[in-house]
């Protein structure tokens, strides 16, 4: 077998001190991802340090009404988790809609944020994939891409971000925090995922080295009042062929604030702003939402296999909108 | 005179005897066997869709820790080319590293021996094969050339054409259904060694005889010189005969004289141990306006490698469950670069039952007539095409039951009118099935001195609860209790038997079973109660028995019952119930028949809504073939499924078992299709019916209602 070396860390300076600058040297969390990405043969690295112990499994209450997640916090008890719950019911909803039981007791917070696409030629070593090795081309444009990108993509790659949970941190504003050896910093969301153009294979603005530490969300009053919704192809144990995280304040029938991101409709959880800007101040009405919808999807450039995920997409906006506006974040639907 | 009569063990609900050791572990799959000295095969496939081998560059691979020996077409013994075997001709792939031709992607073009998996695997991996690439095509299109109709794949009575022009009514659909791919939770593994000059074969499979018998004769072995036995098997489905890995092993194990195991990745399993080819079928349907049909023509086409004819004859379907003036079914096959397509559960029919039972809805729908209504006016007195009796036909039965148990009366005809919350409500109906086969089988059954029996029969049991159905039925046969019968099967030393498959292991080893046990009996009553040390042994083929059967129709059928919630502005289809009541003859354990028929259905809900393998025509070989990329159906989308029987007796037929492994797939993605329909307005006529399939039909009734 591919044999590597394997380090358990036990504090943060530790571990990235561990780590160094090793490009061969791959942290690891619930492993969920990168183990079976080692099975497969698409990552290879030389040393994995484990950082599942580390100190980072608090969900903790920040001084100004929002909250700070630690890193090694699992999809489990994020989900659980009260202050969560009450406070971004989306982001328990995304998590819960993610993975299954199993994977979800293992998958930590980091981990979540990078994990890779599974668009299915990247993980096949046999096919060329820009993003697994760059410049061998994206198969997928003319190939199988059902499940692809329709916005912020580009001829080198169409793969979507799979992660649930990262897009209703996207639609409140987290912020990544990360140590490097040359001290701590920090990414917002919108940040954290770079443009995807001719390099597909640069995912993050992380630098070399650094280790996410936790996710801070700000306080937002109008995330209370939240929802995730997610369709896949099967009822569960699947990813996302489009989702929205939706929060909204509506008061006399007028959008005070809202917040939309959606998933599975590019290289990252997309912010919707364009929509938001579109829904606030305006009527609170069916309308209005598909109209908030079109303004963000005007820039979609879908492919022939998933022009659906532009209906579908909008659809979703003005559902979740309607929901929330007539039964809160939970009922019914 | 007064008789203690003993209770029947048939019929009686019973656990399986080897369940304890599955659910506990205990029972041993085939790469679970420990051997002492065992090395491990792993197989390195083909990048490439099409072209030759230039070079296997080995010898650097040969130097990696561990590795035994590296075998290819350079170096592997030669094997006999000509066999033919119980089922016919082995599948192609069992002509590993004879030539330097690539057929296909994923053909196996070497295999790498080491000491332990992990070292083989790195080696294989490792092993740089270098190819002269021809261009390739795996295409299936419509209009694709070369299609032809293969050796009685056509039907005729009358004319379709004549009968068509004189309807009231015609329906002219097409439909297609995608590859897809047994994939058993067991991968397929084999461990092979030399033990005294005979060839041991630790396998999985569907009949160890036949695997045994096709081994000898392509290494040109005496067939007692191997022995395969396959204690339990995790599933198989069509997919476990004879394939590429077991060839391989033997190489191996020849070459190396120790024990060599090669067990297939999920991906290896996509790959070289066969699947179920797409299908594109037309189905035209002439009906008067009472429903009585005058035409029914049924075209189909699918996809077959460059190497062996391969026919999912889906126009079969017909030609049993309908009456009609005229008749034309015909199946193409279209050779294409890929690999062999195989059996895969009901092969035909459930591909050829979503068709037509699709298209049946559809003209009920166009006669205004209820769709079971439709099924009764043309249900057939005889064989429509052959005009042979029926053994037993309780198709109207089933719908009968299943329709009280559905409360279909109160079924407003009307699409697109039941909406609960966001979601549209839908139910729909199908028949279904299969043909009820017997073939000659060997059982022995010893008397033992303690008062027990062993029987003795190279049977499989792919998870079925065949083991279980067997011991009940001697247990009965010999008028003692189960627990003083043991089975023993999947031994290919036991003699010749048919293999798990064709719905039709319980009917054909039950029989062979019944008929030792009675022989035994007769013996006994002869020689008086005293039994020797060896025991009393009897052993009897049913061949002469399964002659003397009379030419009829013999099949089992049923009645599909769908309910579906459709999200039109997702396209979420989920399936809300599903019902399917069967006439399949006698039942002999009640808890596994229904098992087998639960499973069919969730195979059917899975093939409607999930299964998809999709190939990349740039490269010929698949996209996302793992299960990851390959959706069946999750816990969450199956409902609570309800399967049962009425009675389905024929006094003429010494066994009365018909088989329940496949009907339980058929018909069931038409029933959700039709209820998709019923839901929504739209007909969903290409499977699987995917979110963006209904979000399409969505935008495409907007722009008509606009």
């Amino acid at each position: 077998m591919r044999e590597f070396g394997y380090e358990r860390a036990l504090d943060v300076p530790g571990a990235v001190a561990v780590l160094g600058g090793d490009p061969e040297a791959r942290y690891l969390g619930g492993g969920t991802n990168l183990v079976d990405l080692m099975k497969a043969g698409v990552e290879r690295p030389a040393r994995l340090v484990d950082v599942r112990e580390l100190p980072l499994d608090r969900v903790e209450p920040t001084a100004d009404g929002g909250l700070r997640i630690g890193a090694t916090v699992t999809n489990s008890d994020l989900a659980a988790h009260p202050e969560v719950r009450r406070r971004y019911p989306a982001l328990a909803q995304a998590v819960l809609a993610g993975a299954s039981g199993q994977l979800r007791n293992m998958a930590t917070v980091g981990g979540n944020l990078l994990q890779r696409t599974r668009c299915a030629y990247f993980t096949d070593i046999g096919k060329p994939c820009n993003k697994r090795v760059p410049g061998s081309g994206c198969p997928a444009v003319a190939g199988e891409h059902r499940n692809g990108a329709i916005l912020g993509a580009s001829e080198h790659c169409v793969a979507v971000h799979p992660s649930d949970m990262g897009v209703a941190l996207a639609a409140f504003d987290a912020v990544v925090t990360y140590e490097t050896a040359a001290g701590p910093g920090m990414l917002a969301l919108a940040d954290f995922y770079r443009p995807v153009g001719d390099t597909p294979h640069l995912e993050t603005a992380l630098p070399a080295g650094a280790l996410i530490t936790g996710v801070t969300l700000p306080a937002a009053p109008v995330a209370a009042h939240s929802r995730y919704r997610k369709v896949r192809e099967r009822a569960s144990y699947a990813f996302a062929v489009g989702s929205v995280a939706a929060a909204l304040d509506v008061q006399d029938g007028v959008v005070r604030d809202a917040r939309l991101a959606f998933g599975a409709v590019a290289s990252r959880p997309w912010r919707a702003t364009a929509a938001e800007r579109a829904l606030i101040g305006g009527p609170a009405d069916a309308d209005a939402y598909a109209a908030a919808a079109d303004a963000e999807l005007a820039a979609a450039q879908p492919l022939s296999q998933n022009t659906y995920k532009v209906p579908l997409i909008r659809n979703l906006v003005v559902a979740l909108l309607t929901e929330l506006e007539q039964h809160g974040p939970e009922g019914a639907r | 005179m007064t008789t203690t009569a003993k209770p029947d063990a048939v019929g009686v609900a019973r656990t399986r005897i080897e369940g304890r050791d599955k659910v506990t572990g205990a029972a041993r799959y085939a790469s679970e066997i420990p051997f002492t000295e065992l090395a491990h095969g792993w197989l390195v496939l083909s990048t490439i869709a099409r072209g030759r081998i230039r070079a296997i560059d080995d010898a650097a691979v040969r130097a990696l820790p561990g590795v035994l020996t590296v075998l290819h077409h350079g170096n592997a013994p030669r094997i006999k080319d000509d066999v033919i075997g119980a089922l016919g001709r082995p599948d192609p792939i069992v002509e590993v590293f004879q030539h330097d031709r690539v057929p296909h992607a994923g053909w196996p073009v070497a295999l790498v021996v080491a000491g332990t998996s992990e070292q083989a695997r790195e080696a294989a991996e490792a092993l740089v094969v270098t190819y002269d690439e021809e261009p390739h095509d795996v295409s299936f299109d419509a209009d694709k050339e070369g299609a032809y109709v293969p050796q009685d794949a056509e039907t005729v009575k009358g004319d379709v054409e004549a009968e068509l022009a004189a309807s009231t009514v015609v329906l002219d659909a097409a439909y297609t259904t995608p590859e897809q791919h047994h994939s058993a939770m067991e991968p397929h593994a084999v461990t092979v060694r030399w033990d005294g000059g005979r060839l041991e074969v630790f396998d999985s499979n569907q009949g160890s005889k036949w695997v045994a018998d096709d081994l000898a004769n392509l290494f040109s072995l005496d067939l007692s010189a191997v022995r395969v036995r396959s204690e339990h098997v995790g599933g198989a489905f069509g997919s476990k005969g004879l394939r590429s890995h077991h060839v391989a092993a033997v190489m191996a194990a020849t070459e190396l004289q120790r024990p060599v195991r090669i067990a297939l990745t999920r991906r290896q399993v996509f790959a070289i141990t066969g699947y179920r080819s797409p299908t594109a079928q037309r189905v035209r349907l002439g009906a008067d306006a009472d429903g009585r049909l005058r035409a029914f023509a049924h075209e189909n086409r699918s996809m077959t490698s460059t190497l062996r004819e391969f026919v999912e004859g889906s126009a079969g379907f017909g030609r049993t469950m309908y009456d009609s003036v005229a008749h034309h079914s015909v199946d193409r096959v279209v050779p294409a670069d890929v690999g062999t397509p195989t059996w895969m559960r009901a092969p035909g029919e459930a591909p050829g039952s979503f068709a037509v039972e699709s298209a049946m809805d559809e003209l009920a729908e166009k006669l205004g007539m209820d769709p079971i209504a439709l099924r009764v006016r043309n249900e057939p007195t005889a064989g429509p095409i052959s005009g042979l009796p029926f053994s037993s036909r309780n198709l109207l039965a089933c719908f009968e039951e299943g329709a009280r148990r559905f409360g279909w009366a109160d079924r407003d005809p009307r699409p697109r009118v039941r909406r609960e919350g966001n979601r549209l409500i839908g139910t729909g109906v199908a028949a279904c099935t299969f043909p009820s086969g017997a073939a000659p089988s060997t059982a022995s059954v010893t008397a033992e001195p303690d008062g027990t029996f062993t029987v003795r029969i190279t049977a499989a049991d792919v998870g079925t609860g065949a083991r279980t159905a067997l011991t009940v039925l001697a247990a009965d046969a010999l008028d003692t209790a189960p627990e003083r019968v043991h089975v023993r099967i999947a031994d290919s030393d036991f003699g010749a038997a048919w293999v798990a498959g064709g719905s039709m292991g319980t009917r054909s080893w039950g029989w062979a079973v019944m008929a030792a046990a009675r022989d035994l009996r007769e013996q006994l009553t002869l020689r008086g109660t005293e039994i020797p040390a060896a025991g009393v042994t009897v052993t009897t083929n049913t061949a002469e028995l399964i002659a003397q059967l009379a030419q009829k129709e013999r099949y089992a059928f049923g009645a599909q019952f769908a309910e579906v919630a459709v999200d039109v502005t997702t396209g979420e289809v989920r399936v809300t119930r599903l019902l399917g009541v069967f006439a399949a003859g006698r039942i002999v354990n009640p808890l596994t028949a229904r098992s087998q028929l639960v499973g069919g259905m969730t195979w059917g809900l899975s093939m409607a809504l999930h299964e998809e393998a999709v190939r990349d025509e740039t490269f010929g070989s698949h996209v996302g073939a793992d299960f990851a990329g390959y959706h069946f159906a999750a816990n969450a989308d199956v409902p609570v499924i309800e399967a049962d029987w009425v009675p389905d007796e024929d006094p003429d037929d010494p066994v009365g078992i018909k088989g329940v492994g496949e009907i339980g797939i058929v018909g069931t993605a038409a029933a959700i299709a039709n209820a998709v329909w019923h839901a929504t307005g739209s007909r969903q006529r290409h499977l699987p019916i995917r979110p963006d399939r209904v979000l399409l039909a969505e935008a495409d009734r907007a722009g008509h209602d606009a």
